[in-house]
């Protein structure tokens, strides 16, 4: 993207006022979705942003700016505005670049390489696949996207690391109408891969999905309200450690004393059986990272093992700070945006045992089998997560569908009083976005299936 | 001013090359934003954000194609209008269809942007942000730290053209101070935000921003989770303002026409209490979110959604308009990466005539909501079910008693619009433009232990 001298040239000049560290990220992003609403193919659109960052570092203080211009001029003006930040130190560092061996996750069919009628066909079936529900379903929305994100990062230690990553998301969403009113549904199929995504998930399963899910709560009673004891189900259901822990086990929020996990390394913080891990490795998931946006190879970080905090999460500022090595979790949302820590793919190991034993042993509770998201306080721990759907469970057996609520819970005691974690360890499918202070990454979720003996449903029934 | 012209022959460019039986809009749009935050009075960043961008819309024969680039390079803008032409190929024809089309509404006059503010040096930035961060310090020796203490001002200009005729350009400014505090009490550590925005330099109330987050964190401390019951709420104006935000989203074109709103249908209908009146008016000059024109460039009005308690009618942008057989209400949003769509542009809720202590002396027992979590995925617009994280206080005898946690409040949009039973007299202006007061909501299940 850019010639290695006039990287080393750029990181010199960002370090001319002085300045502990300097760093060149450069982005180009490709970008393109198709949606069909109503029938129609309502819009194909597609774009693309370039640009570059300049971070420069001094003391405790950070300058970045940023630029379309890549090219050397464009680059000095940028690195001059964020050195404009490390006044003091003075003269000329020379930087030398060596360039670190980074494997892009393949790729078998390149979305760029699709044609276009042939992903309009794409959201024709998901379409059919859908409306095929039944007279009920009244409206079905259904998108295609994929990005590929072509990354640089260069900075004043002599690292050079280049990356080049592909995601496709397609998504199916209902709108059912009954007696009771309107009721959604939907289904999300995203991964780190190309168009191989719909070999293994054909847009017929992910409209039939959406459509079932719509139907099924139209027949919902509404959920309990007050504290019982809650399954969550294999997969999506990682998104409870992502809110119940994942933010807090972040060194950024950590260092500020903005997390309850803040200086409780070694201790037993959660059930003994649980084993957590923030993983950027595996292939094809929606999480993951060739490297990190500040370059770090990406890791397998064990953050809880049998229950015992074994490990935060680290981007290249704060692992400096305590001499430390990086955890590959420095992630920005684009070149625009300050790196900062961030989760990759969090995934609760699995335990043993049948996931319909610990249903079974469940007198009364609610089974959630889809989560729509959530939010925490890193600070008190507390965290609500929307449950998409979710069963009664009465005397040891699912029953009734129940509407769309939130649970609410707060992250050490869940942690702590989980207990039971069966053996069906599975990834979600469907990752999200995951907002932090303004930026939006992809992060994937996983789990086996669980039992918390008690939670808050926030419904409305007595 | 002269980058208004430069963005705007840019647009004017780009249309100028339309063919024959093509419609061909330009959207430009350029911005700076800087932001400082500091930490124990020393600056943690100093940010400089520079955007600039084109998205360009063709309808030929009623397809729509759209295409962006994140750039204003000529190669990168040709290579988008060629990749809006040939995604338009494959778009299903739709008579509505089109640009909007100069409808002789003459744009409201608003203050251009503050050129204090644009000229406004890095020192006095970070300046700013100590400021945030003091005045949240001082207010109790238990507000322990900051997780952040923000100044960020912003300068935009954006201009559209269209082959219809279109030409116009809009800029402001606009600055925030942001506050997000820790309380810490022993043990216990509360965690609270507050915020203050405005168009000027010279209306500034920065520490404003420190000292309400800094007493939200306060109040929380020792909060307990409470029992479940049947509760009357009252909606501090910031929490208000998000669910008017949802509500909003539902009076929009295209989620009615798409069948996606629960008030399709309604209109002349009262679907809240007569103390409910709500409009979208980025026409008024005290929002943070006044504009003159719309995203498709037409002169911004205001648009009553809500006129005691009975539903007016909906948000058009030219496409929703058009496929509803009406005008459009000039009531586009966008940005250079996306099309239009229907969207509010500057919610107010009108004000009532109680202040905070008569709220709570009428309320008598109830729930002070300070603030809410997971609004997103516990609310679906579609059905209008909510359910949410809640923090605040418990109201006894019409007065602020102990604070709660670990609860949520549920019930539906529809039934939350008619059980109001009281609006503040007091307009809160929130970051994204809506103008809040307090609400008082009576029949919400709050759950707890």
């Amino acid at each position: 993207m850019i010639d290695k001298d006039v990287l080393e040239r750029t990181l010199s000049r960002a370090l001319h006022n002085g300045g502990d560290f300097a760093e060149v990220f450069a982005e180009d992003r490709v970008n393109s979705s198709a949606r069909l609403e109503d029938g129609r193919i309502e819009e194909l659109t597609s774009g693309r942003d370039r640009g570059a960052g300049v971070r420069v570092i001094v003391g405790e203080a950070t300058g970045y700016a940023h630029t379309t211009d890549l090219t050397e001029d464009g680059l000095r003006s940028a690195a001059e505005v964020a050195a404009a930040a490390a006044r003091g130190g003075g003269g000329v560092r020379d930087v030398a670049l060596e360039r670190r061996p980074v494997t892009p996750a393949p790729i078998a069919v390149r979305p760029e390489d699709v044609a276009k009628a042939d992903k309009v066909e794409l959201l024709r079936r998901g379409e059919s696949a859908a409306r095929a529900g039944g007279s009920s379903i009244k409206q079905v929305m259904v998108s295609v996207a994929n990005n590929r994100r072509r990354i640089l990062v260069a900075n004043s230690d002599g690292l050079l690391a280049e990356d080049d990553a592909t995601r496709t998301r397609f998504m199916v969403q209902c709108v059912a109408a009954g007696d009771t009113g309107m009721q959604t549904g939907h289904e999300i199929v995203s991964a780190t891969r190309g168009w191989e995504l719909f070999d293994d998930r054909s847009p017929e399963s992910i409209g039939e999905e959406a459509a079932r899910r719509a139907l099924l709560k139209l027949a919902a009673r509404p959920a309990p309200s007050g504290s019982l004891p809650v399954v969550i189900a294999a997969g999506i259901g990682g998104v409870l450690f992502h809110e119940a822990c994942g933010h807090g086990l972040e060194a950024d929020l950590v260092d500020k004393d903005a997390s309850v996990f803040a200086g409780r390394m070694g201790q037993q913080v959660a059930s003994p059986l649980v084993t957590l891990v923030d993983d950027g490795t595996p292939l094809g998931e929606w999480g993951h990272l060739a490297i990190d946006d500040e370059g770090h190879p990406s890791m397998r970080n064990v953050l809880i093992d049998g229950g015992v905090l074994t490990g935060y999460m680290w981007d290249h500022i704060r692992a400096g700070k305590h001499a430390r090595g990086p955890s590959g979790n420095g992630r920005r949302q684009t070149y625009r945006h300050l790196p900062m820590v961030r989760m990759t793919n969090t995934y609760l190991l699995a335990g043993e045992g049948d996931p319909e034993d610990l249903i079974a042993s469940t007198p009364r509770g609610v089974y959630v089998k889809q989560l729509t998201g959530g939010q925490v306080n890193t600070a008190t721990g507390d965290f609500v997560f929307g449950m998409g759907e979710s069963y009664l469970i009465e005397d040891g057996r699912i029953t009734e569908p129940l509407r769309e609520s939130n649970l609410i819970g707060n992250g050490p005691d869940v942690l702590r009083t989980i207990d039971a974690v069966a053996g069906d360890l599975e990834m979600a499918g469907g990752g999200g976005m995951c907002g932090k202070d303004g930026q939006s990454v992809p992060v994937g979720v996983g789990q086996p299936t669980l039992r918390v003996p008690a939670m808050t449903i926030g419904g409305t029934a007595s | 001013m002269s980058n208004d012209n430069q963005l705007l022959a840019l647009a004017e460019k780009v249309v100028a090359d339309a063919r024959g039986g093509e419609q061909v809009e330009a959207f430009v749009s350029q911005s700076r934003r800087t932001t400082a935050k500091v930490r124990r009075g020393e600056v943690e960043s100093i940010e400089q954000a520079t955007s600039a961008g084109i998205g360009i819309r063709v309808v030929v024969d009623g397809r729509q194609g759209f295409a962006y680039a994140g750039s204003l390079d000529p190669d990168a803008v040709a290579s988008a209008l060629a990749d809006a032409r040939d995604n338009a190929i494959f778009a299903t024809p739709d008579e509505a269809n089109g640009l909007a089309h100069p409808d002789g509404v003459t744009p409201v006059d608003l203050p251009g942007p503050d050129d204090a503010l644009a000229a406004i040096a890095t020192d006095r930035r970070v300046e700013l942000a100590r400021a945030v961060e003091r005045a949240a310090l001082a207010t109790d020796r238990r507000i322990t730290g900051m997780r952040s203490a923000d100044w960020s001002d912003v300068l935009a200009t954006s201009a559209v053209a269209t082959s219809t005729g279109i030409r116009v350009t809009d800029s402001a400014s606009f600055w925030s101070a942001m506050a997000d505090v820790l309380a810490t009490d022993g043990d216990e550590v509360q965690e609270a935000y507050g915020v203050r925005v405005g168009r000027t330099l010279a209306h500034l109330d920065v520490e404003g921003a420190g000292t309400e987050a800094a007493e939200k964190a306060l109040a929380l401390l020792g909060a307990t989770q409470p029992e479940s019951r049947r509760v009357t709420v009252v909606l501090d104006p910031h929490v208000a303002g998000s669910f008017l935000a949802l509500i909003g989203a539902t009076m929009v074109g295209d989620t009615v026409l798409k069948g996606r709103s629960p008030f399709a249908d309604r209109v002349g209908e009262a679907i809240a209490a007569p103390l409910v009146t709500l409009a979208d008016d980025p026409t008024d000059a005290s929002s943070p979110a006044a504009g003159r024109h719309d995203g498709e460039g037409l002169a911004t009005r205001r648009n009553t959604l809500i006129g005691a308690g009975v539903l007016q009618g909906f948000l058009h942008s030219t496409w929703s308009g058009r496929k509803a057989g009406l005008a459009s209400t000039a009531s586009a949003v966008r940005d250079y990466a996306s099309t239009p769509h229907a969207g509010t542009q500057g919610l107010a809720l009108a004000t009532g005539d109680l202040t905070l202590e008569q709220i709570l002396e009428q309320v008598g027992d109830g729930i002070w909501v300070q603030s809410v979590s997971g609004l997103h995925s516990g609310t679906n617009t579609v059905s209008g079910d909510f359910s949410v994280g809640v923090t605040g206080r418990a109201i006894r005898s019409g007065a602020l008693a102990e604070p709660i946690r670990e609860a949520t409040i549920a019930s539906t949009l529809q039934r939350m619009l008619l059980d109001v039973v009281a609006v503040g007299s007091e307009r809160v202006w929130l970051p994204g433009g809506t103008g809040s007061a307090a609400l008082a909501i009576e029949g919400v299940s709050l759950s707890g232990k």
